[in-house]
């Protein structure tokens, strides 16, 4: 089952479609700012996972955890928008991409990781795991869990991971690629924000003012 | 009195009118001490001169103290702001852990802190520190630099240490209080009555974290970055020459919220939760971490903990 979904050798080559408003999704999730996330509307997945593959559950509702929906680029999802297997052929040979997603970075794990190896390529909407399952983007945790499983497991109880919310009730949760780039995982460095103000420095002003 | 040149004194033969006099006498002294009183502490009002302490208060006291102090932040600051008065959770110890493993040092929790909890923003106090420590040395205060200001953190060989009120369970800036203006609430969170400080700092020199702040100067606030819901024991508007601190932001916690400083944290590295849940995210650290307490041999017994989540 794993195999149907890759290292086929499909052989089929297609011409990607430029149009501005059809960016076609081979990896589809990237961060992106916070204001795309709800702007999105997950598109109904289509089709339905095959027949017999079960999604793993998820186990990270033990109370009431919402996880905001993932963070596509602007325009990028459903991927079926240009990969509906006639726009664009399915073409299955490892390949570094030239004529679309060469933005895309490839930094995660070993050299030759591609796309498929994660993204399915007969239901595109759709991200698959190692042994075929298919799963939504939404339930991407799946999917780091197989080869990050301490992680996971910590994610899961709350401590990898950031919850936000009510210490005692509704929470909001990250998914992994809230905060990890999935094609380049390491969490990028930051511009702390300015030192203290050495005690030497410090002012005292009546009433508020210099 | 003024036709009698000879100090009162009270003898068995005293009558009536002298009895009188001799108690009015006191009466008046008593007014000349609280107005010489009024007059040396600046601009304090007679009702809050004479208000008592937090925890002597009742009901009706503590409403008008409230609707008092609504009053003057609204007219300092130009707009509505509520002084809340929310009692802790039965059955709720607060815990808090922060991972050493992934604290990155960007200071975002700072600052979200500020903001939050109406620190003074000049002059500048705030409650978080930040240290940026040496990985060969560990935690070792001495190689600490609260001071760090590099174009990107983390910075190569060196981890982040946060530091603001450990929220003690056995805390020595309660102890050395002279006037008991600071305690510890059944939540566990130590406050302040910052109408009952006297300014005297026992506590900044008792607190091991350095988690207490003075205000040296009157705080200023511009009235915009104000956070208008507020707590007599937390975030309200402070003084100059009080003490204040960190309350894991007890307007927020007490009402079920995380504290600022979690929300803000871009690396998940702050937990927060209720230490006598066992199902909570901080006992879950505490009993599967590898946990170790700041200072831990002071016997202080914090409840912030610190912990490597990887």
């Amino acid at each position: 089952m794993a195999a149907r979904f890759w290292r086929t050798g499909g052989g089929r080559c297609g011409r990607l479609n430029r149009s501005p408003v059809v960016l076609a999704a081979l990896s589809a999730v990237l961060l992106l700012a916070p204001g795309a996330l709800r702007a999105q509307t997950p598109a109904p997945a289509e089709p339905k996972p095959a027949a017999g593959s079960t999604e793993a559950p998820g186990e990270i509702d033990p109370r009431q955890i919402q996880v905001p929906p993932p963070p596509f680029t602007e325009g990028i999802f459903p991927c079926t928008q240009c990969h509906d297997g006639k726009t664009v052929k399915v073409n299955t040979t490892r390949r570094k991409l030239t004529d679309m997603h060469d933005d895309i970075v490839l930094k995660h794990g070993p050299e030759n990781r591609w796309c498929l190896d994660c993204h399915s390529a007969e239901h595109r909407d759709q991200l698959h795991l190692v042994d075929g399952t298919l799963i939504d983007f939404s339930r991407s945790f799946l999917l780091c869990g197989q080869c990050h499983g301490d992680k996971y497991r910590d994610w899961k109880v709350g401590v990898h991971g950031k919850r936000t919310g009510h210490w005692n009730g509704e929470k909001q949760y990250l998914l992994c690629v809230h905060c990890h780039n999935p094609h380049s995982p390491h969490f990028k460095p930051l511009k702390p924000l300015p030192p203290p103000v050495k005690p030497a420095d410090i002012q005292a002003y009546e009433g508020g003012k210099p | 009195m003024s036709e009698n040149p000879k100090l009162p004194v009270l003898s068995p033969s005293s009558n009536e009118p002298e009895c009188g006099s001799r108690r009015s006498f006191i009466q008046a002294a008593g007014l000349t001490a609280v107005a010489a009183a009024l007059t040396g502490c600046g601009n304090l009002s007679t009702e809050e001169f004479l208000q008592h302490n937090f925890r002597e208060l009742s009901k009706d006291e503590l409403k008008e103290i409230i609707a008092r102090l609504e009053k003057e932040y609204a007219a300092k600051f130009g707009k509505k702001v509520t002084v809340g008065n929310t009692p802790p959770i039965p059955g709720v110890v607060f815990g808090y852990a922060l991972d050493l493993s992934r604290c990155i040092g960007c200071r975002r929790c700072v600052y979200a802190c500020v903001k939050e909890n109406n620190q003074s923003r000049d002059p500048q106090i705030q409650w978080i520190r930040v240290l940026q420590m040496d990985k060969e040395e560990g935690v070792n205060i001495q190689h600490a630099d609260p001071y760090y200001n590099p174009p990107e953190v983390p910075q190569e060989g060196h981890f982040y240490m946060p530091v603001q009120c450990h929220q003690c369970k056995n805390p020595p800036c309660v102890k050395v209080c002279p006037v008991k203006a600071t305690w510890q609430e059944p939540d566990g969170i130590t406050v302040v009555d910052y109408n009952w400080c006297i300014g005297c700092r026992y506590c900044m020199a008792a607190c091991p974290y350095g988690a207490r702040r003075f205000n040296w100067g009157e705080p200023h606030l511009p009235a915009e970055d104000l956070n208008p819901v507020t707590e007599y024991l937390g975030n309200r508007p402070r003084s100059k020459g009080v003490v204040e601190k960190c309350t894991f932001c007890i307007q927020r916690t007490r009402k079920g919220l995380y504290p600022a400083c979690v929300e803000a944290c871009p690396t998940g590295t702050r937990k927060f939760g209720n230490l006598l849940d066992p199902e909570s995210e901080i006992r879950y650290v505490i009993e599967n971490k590898r946990v170790f307490l700041f200072k831990e041999e002071l016997n202080t017994q914090p409840k912030f903990f610190y912990f490597y989540g990887v």
